[in-house]
């Protein structure tokens, strides 16, 4: 009974909103093209400006927000990537290390802990829950110059895992786990096959861990996404070049250019700008091609 | 048609959900505790040693003459008389009261037309909204501070149209304006995706029910969507409350290319980390840090606390 009336509701709905379709809707339009140039306008220099020769920088024929006479971007790249030995490519490198490894970490770890808060009344699982929601509130910059601190009490500091460890923590992805987890596998389904007498393990690895799969790839990408893009962290606790991730090498760079101001560093300028092009086209095409996943899981946390 | 209003918002959740891990299975209950035991160790590890090392760094002072000796409260007391932290608080305090609002605003209205609106435009409008998210903060930073620069930007270009000067963004006055410009840009997207999300979870059949009451498309937006997701509001003010409160890549970046006008204590954690590399003072640098963790923490617990229904989250 109301089945039905839940569906007569959405076809009238429908015909209500085809019915609105035609009437073009100038001002909504306009709006969304004012925010979408707003949106791009950086990466449209970006991009502009990184086909452009030391020349081009300053004094372009077509300006600042277009293409210059000379086309740079392939002697620009050949640059990039040999300059001093090739330490871009180190620091795209380092990057994906730290990204990869603290993302799927941090992932793996959400999930454990995500499934043990949403579907086992353990002792303690209160306590720990008001832990786990407070340390969603404690921002991770605040940790980092801690971090540091202890890591350089027991000398770890300028190593990888001074980045990687640290970036394993991700109270909000367990949040997120818990919450969808408790929904998304059904106790009875737990309790089968259980019966069926598979042990805890199995019953998690075979039946849980499926069910968790869109909100897996959620704080995956969240977590990489988060590590790829941390520079407070990395720039306490790294001090050697070779170590970095590519944001804090991009500010090195940038440090050294605005401080050397005058002739000799204009090319690093155009490093710069190209750098950034580059480093931040992996995860725009990570985003834009698995967005389906993560549409969907960025809502969990809000619905509740 | 009349019952439409009983069917509100569609959460995902069943009645299950609230049963669940009561218990009246016969699942062993402490396992669970393997389970949360991996992240657990990490917890204590990388979030709650730091803390404690960093209170029990900041009992402490470095003197030249004097070498470590134990102080107390001292530094608590120096950090909350050192006009330096306090502009620096002063300046995110005052950056977030001008930037959430602003944000919210941006990222509210972005998602409530793309909500109505499903045109091919709208979804790619939507997607490149979203696309400064995956921009690093310090990228998106070095962007700004390039299209900022009179060398590199249009402004010279722009001014030069009407044959005057361009200003300087990055100048005492004007960076204020240039950060709010950066985070809106970095952020908006972002919570506009998470606004946009809730508002798709939002039974429309009640758009049907206030039509025939007569309701427009403004009075249904602001009436009934905006209401409906306060939930998600709630939830992008608490993020970015906590992430300026905790401002530094930004202003880290644009300081070299700002000639002054960024100060080494520009915001505290700015402070905290000059304090930290540039004066070697670690254990004042851990007692601004746990300071400035500590007062967010109650500011954004205090803020939950007020806002959020009893028992909904626990």
């Amino acid at each position: 009974m109301t089945a039905i009336g839940i569906k007569t509701a959405d076809k009238a709905v429908q015909s209500v909103r085809g019915r609105a379709k035609p009437k073009p809707r100038i001002g909504a339009h306009v709006f969304l093209i004012v925010l979408v140039i707003y949106f791009l306008l950086p990466l449209w220099w970006l991009i502009v400006a990184s086909t452009k020769d030391a020349h081009g920088l300053f004094s372009g024929t077509g300006g600042a927000l277009w293409f210059d006479k000379t086309f740079a971007l392939f002697d620009n790249l050949g640059l990039l990537f040999t300059y001093n030995g090739g330490i871009y490519l180190r620091w795209l490198g380092n990057s994906l290390l730290y990204a990869v490894s603290g993302g799927v970490g941090a992932t793996a770890l959400a999930i454990l802990a995500g499934y043990g808060f949403a579907k086992f009344a353990f002792p303690g699982r209160r306590l720990s829950l008001a832990l786990l929601l407070g340390s969603v509130m404690v921002p991770l910059t605040a940790l980092v110059i801690p971090t540091f601190a202890m890591l350089s009490q027991v000398g770890m500091t300028n190593t990888i895992w001074a980045v990687i460890l640290p970036s394993l923590l991700n109270p909000f992805g367990v949040y997120l786990m818990m919450v969808y987890a408790t929904d998304a596998i059904p106790d009875e389904l737990l309790d089968a096959a259980r019966v069926d007498g598979a042990g805890e393990l199995r019953t998690f690895l075979t039946v849980a861990l499926p069910l968790l799969r869109p909100a897996a790839v959620t704080v995956l990408l969240l977590s990489v996404v988060g590590t790829w893009n941390n520079y407070f962290l990395p720039l306490a606790v790294l001090s050697s070049d070779n170590l970095f991730p590519v944001t804090v090498g991009l500010g090195l760079w940038d440090g050294l250019a605005n401080s050397a101001s005058g002739t000799g560093t204009t090319s690093l300028w155009s490093l710069i700008i190209l750098g950034s092009l580059v480093s931040i086209i992996p995860l725009i095409v990570a985003f834009l091609s698995l967005q389906r996943y993560w549409r969907g899981g960025l809502a969990v946390g809000s619905l509740k | 048609m009349t019952g439409t209003g009983s069917y509100t918002v569609a959460r995902p959740s069943s009645p299950r959900a609230t049963t669940a891990a009561r218990g009246k299975s016969t699942r062993p209950k402490s396992i669970g505790w393997l389970f949360v035991a991996p992240f657990g160790l990490v917890f204590l590890v990388f979030l709650v040693a730091p803390l404690v090392y960093a209170f029990w760094l900041s009992l402490f002072s470095k003197g030249l003459a004097t070498g470590t000796t134990f102080s107390g409260i001292g530094n608590y007391v120096k950090a909350f008389t050192d006009t330096e932290f306090l502009g620096g608080l002063l300046f995110v305090v005052v950056f977030s009261v001008v930037l959430i609002p602003l944000q919210m605003l941006v990222s509210l209205a972005a998602a409530l037309v793309l909500d109505a609106v499903t045109t091919k435009l709208a979804r790619f409008s939507r997607l490149m909204i979203f696309v400064p998210y995956a921009i690093p903060a310090v990228i998106g930073a070095l962007m700004w501070g390039f299209l900022y620069s009179p060398g590199f930007g249009p402004l010279a270009q722009l001014f030069g149209l009407f044959h005057a000067s361009a200003p300087n963004l990055l100048g005492s006055h004007e960076v204020f304006g240039a950060l709010l410009n950066v985070v809106t840009w970095q952020w908006s997207g972002y919570y506009m995706i998470i606004i946009y999300a809730a508002l798709q979870g939002i039974d429309s059949s009640l758009y049907e029910a206030a039509r025939i009451d007569g309701a427009g498309p403004w009075q249904i937006a602001l009436r009934i969507k905006v209401p409906l997701v306060a939930s998600a509001l709630v939830l992008i003010l608490v993020f970015a409350l906590i992430g300026t409160l905790q401002f530094f890549t930004e202003p880290q970046v644009l300081a070299p290319s700002s000639n002054g006008a960024i100060t080494p204590s520009f915001t505290p954690n700015m402070y905290a980390y000059n304090l930290a590399f540039a004066n070697s003072q670690i254990n004042y640098a851990s007692a601004i840090s746990f300071a400035l963790g500590l007062v967010v923490f109650i500011g954004v617990y205090i803020f939950l606390f007020a806002t959020r229904k009893k028992g909904r989250i626990v």
